[in-house]
């Protein structure tokens, strides 16, 4: 009989270890299906490297990749930082997005830039605030299962851009197609060393998450509701509050970065800018263990085997879609360490009458999952 | 439009609206299943796509439509055990391996799926999908007024589909009576009410859930190869088109019941096609709320109004599973 016992947390070099010892193993397996799928695993991964890290278009394109990641799984670790699970961070990247869209789409000719960036950024995160907020209200009042709620907010986000697409916004210079006409060129981001300026923001924001988190009255009133809302409750704080302030920053925040995407990358509203970054930026604020300086560094690498993955189906001509699944073995191996951090096995000897006759722990009644 | 034309019209509406419902009412049954042990799995999308390319695979290199079936509850139930394997014994979070599933799913699926592009369904297995009439022959009631233009109706609508159709209806009735009238769906259920109480009383929480976490996914497989092998009967890229999100939604919709599933998943999937129906009549046609891009919202603002819904009334059945997404260790109660 094998028991599962809780130790003490590891850390430092030990739990550095493990983890890499994790991915190591995952690459190995990916490495081992890429070899099943009829690829050849040595060019593919050798592939995905030099695209990524090979040239400085490759540099460059990654931190692309990156800048919505980074802010997306910004935004996700403020909710989860109060186990508000907000994984509607793809809706609210449309939305802001649309927000942004709406402003830029809409200001008067001859806007000086500064002005009409401005004003979209802020458009986007009000439209990201907004499309957080819904569900952030019911859950505060009503209680409801904002893990769904949102979920499903998404799919009503994508859809409105949709039916913006084809009817309301429909482009008439686009000869039928459905398109949405592209922004005006006084909101395009402009470029610092060669990447839109999205990137200073992500990093600004990094650097403000860490700050407003940690040295914050709001930051540390959001730690307390995540460690117990009673808790909270019991030493005076008003838990309504902080739940609809904490989602109106993260929606805000990812609502930024449909409004970057807009505004320095595609600059034209459609359903796919958001494109799966609201869910990869949820597994990467897990892995990151909600950190932003940890963030920082994972939205980095989750977009470089991206950019790798594209320029290898250019290259080699095995499909882009093998970086998902590297991906995804990558990602269940370190949620698998997190396992191995936590508890050890022990190998019970007669195990026979050994539970029972265990002198019962105080507290067992505990309701669970309080 | 005369009336009988109508009513035909009406009739052959329902006959697509049930077909294009089965992906979402298999998934459903799946995914009711998984969560009815506690375990809330997010990666129904990765599941089905999983499903559907191994099966669609195999159903062309083999053209036996059993080994088919087979690989595609191998390729989900291969990646229901991996999420298994990480919420219920390595203790990850659920919405999180959830998410992971969906990624890698996909991922292999369209990796897979490339070596089958521009394949189609084998002539065997298209011919054993195609319509199976289970009506006795209707020419000699046809002339008897009403009567006769009320079989017919019947007949076009719900009596000539294919044997996926049926046999997802009977396991839909399958599976509400292993939930509710079998030892072992009771144990189940127990365990996704209260899994500390169903482990005290003996109840075998970890295996129980790793047998409706798998059993589901292979669920979710059998939903995800409907999209090539019979509906499209070619593989294209993300061919289940987010039906495994829709299926998340329809399972909350229709509050885990087996048997509502197959309400909510005919009325998910005429919701799907109505739009472009309606569109080619007249006095309905540029109409926005009738627009089939604005028809698509509808699955999720109900799901939302049934989970809003669930926490006006607080009646038993509206709230779900009672530990649904909550992790359960033995140790840690």
């Amino acid at each position: 009989m094998i028991r599962i016992v809780r130790k003490e947390d590891m850390t430092g070099v030990r739990a550095a270890l493990v983890r890499f010892a994790s991915i190591v193993a995952a690459l190995v397996v990916s490495m081992l299906i890429v070899w099943i799928l009829g690829y050849d695993p040595l060019r593919t991964f050798g592939a995905i490297l030099q695209g990524s890290f090979g040239s400085k278009f490759g540099i460059l394109n990654t931190v692309v990749i990156a800048v919505p990641l980074l802010l997306a799984a910004l935004a996700v670790s403020v909710a989860f930082s109060m186990k508000f699970w907000n994984i509607g961070a793809e809706g609210q990247i449309v939305m802001g997005a649309f927000g942004a869209a709406a402003v830029s789409m809409n200001l008067p000719v001859g806007t000086p830039p500064v002005v009409a960036i401005l004003l979209s950024l802020l458009a986007g995160m009000v439209g990201g605030a907004v499309w957080a907020l819904i569900p952030g209200l019911f859950r505060a009042y009503l209680g409801t299962n904002e893990t769904l709620f949102t979920l499903m907010m998404n799919y009503i986000a994508i859809q409105w851009v949709v039916f913006l697409r084809n009817f309301l916004w429909k482009d008439p210079a686009a000869h039928g197609f459905p398109i949405i006409a592209t922004i005006p060129a006084n909101a395009f981001l402009p470029k610092v060393f060669g990447i839109h300026a999205g990137w200073i923001l992500a990093l600004a924001l990094a650097a403000a998450a860490y700050f407003f988190l940690r040295s914050t009255k709001l930051g540390y009133e959001i730690r307390v509701v995540g460690e117990s809302e009673r808790t909270a409750r019991y030493a005076g704080m008003d838990v309504r509050r902080v739940l609809v302030l904490g989602v109106l920053i993260s929606g805000a925040a990812a609502g930024l970065a449909g409004a970057v995407q807009l505004t320095g990358v595609t600059h034209t509203l459609s359903e796919s800018i958001g494109g799966g970054v609201g869910f990869t930026a949820i597994i990467i604020a897990w892995l990151s263990n909600l950190n932003a300086p940890a963030i920082v560094a994972t939205s980095f690498l989750f977009a470089a085997l991206k950019q790798g993955a594209m320029s290898m189906e250019l290259l080699v001509g095995s499909p882009s879609s093998l970086s998902d699944v590297v991906m995804g073995l990558v990602l269940m191996a370190a949620l698998a360490s997190e396992f191995f951090l936590r508890y050890r096995l022990v190998r019970e000897q007669g195990a026979k009458g050994r539970g029972p006759l265990a002198p019962p722990e105080a507290g067992t009644d505990r309701k669970e999952g309080s | 439009m005369d009336p009988t034309g109508f009513a035909m019209m009406i009739a052959l509406f329902l006959a697509s609206a049930i077909r294009i419902s089965i992906p979402l009412l298999i998934g459903t049954l799946g995914e009711t299943l998984t969560e009815r042990s506690g375990h809330l799995n997010l990666g129904v999308e990765g599941m089905m796509l999983l499903g559907a390319s191994t099966g669609f695979f195999v159903a062309v290199r083999t053209q036996n439509v059993l080994l088919a079936m087979l690989a595609a509850m191998g390729g989900a139930g291969a990646g229901a055990l991996l999420y298994a394997l990480m919420t219920v014994t390595f203790r990850a979070n659920q919405v999180v391996t959830g998410l992971a599933l969906t990624i890698f799913g996909a991922g292999v699926a369209n990796t897979l799926g490339k070596s089958v592009t521009n394949q189609s369904t084998p002539r065997n297995i298209q011919d054993l999908f195609a319509l199976q009439p289970l009506h006795p022959d209707l020419s000699g009631v046809q002339g008897i007024p009403v009567v006769g233009p009320v079989l017919q109706f019947i007949d076009t609508a719900f009596l000539q589909h294919n044997l996926y159709v049926y046999g997802a209806l009977v396991g839909s009735a399958l599976l509400a009576f292993y939930l509710y009238r079998t030892h072992s769906g009771l144990h189940l259920r127990a365990v996704g009410e209260n899994p500390a109480a169903a482990d005290a009383s003996g109840i075998r929480v970890v295996a129980m859930r790793y047998g409706a976490i798998v059993g589901g996914g292979m669920l979710c497989g059998l939903a995800g190869l409907y999209m090539p092998l019979v509906h499209i009967t070619t593989w294209v890229e993300n061919i289940t088109g987010g039906r495994g999100w829709i299926v998340v939604a329809l399972v909350i919709f229709v509050r885990w019941d087996p048997l509502k599933a197959i309400l909510g998943a005919f009325l998910f999937g005429a919701l799907e096609i109505v739009g472009f129906r309606l569109q080619a009549i007249p006095a309905l046609s540029g109409s926005i709320f009738f627009s089939q891009y604005v028809i698509d919202m509808y699955p999720y603002a109900m799901t939302i109004l049934v989970l809003i819904l669930a926490n006006v009334r607080r009646k038993k059945g509206w709230q779900g599973p009672g530990a649904l997404g909550v992790p359960y260790f033995r140790e840690e109660r």
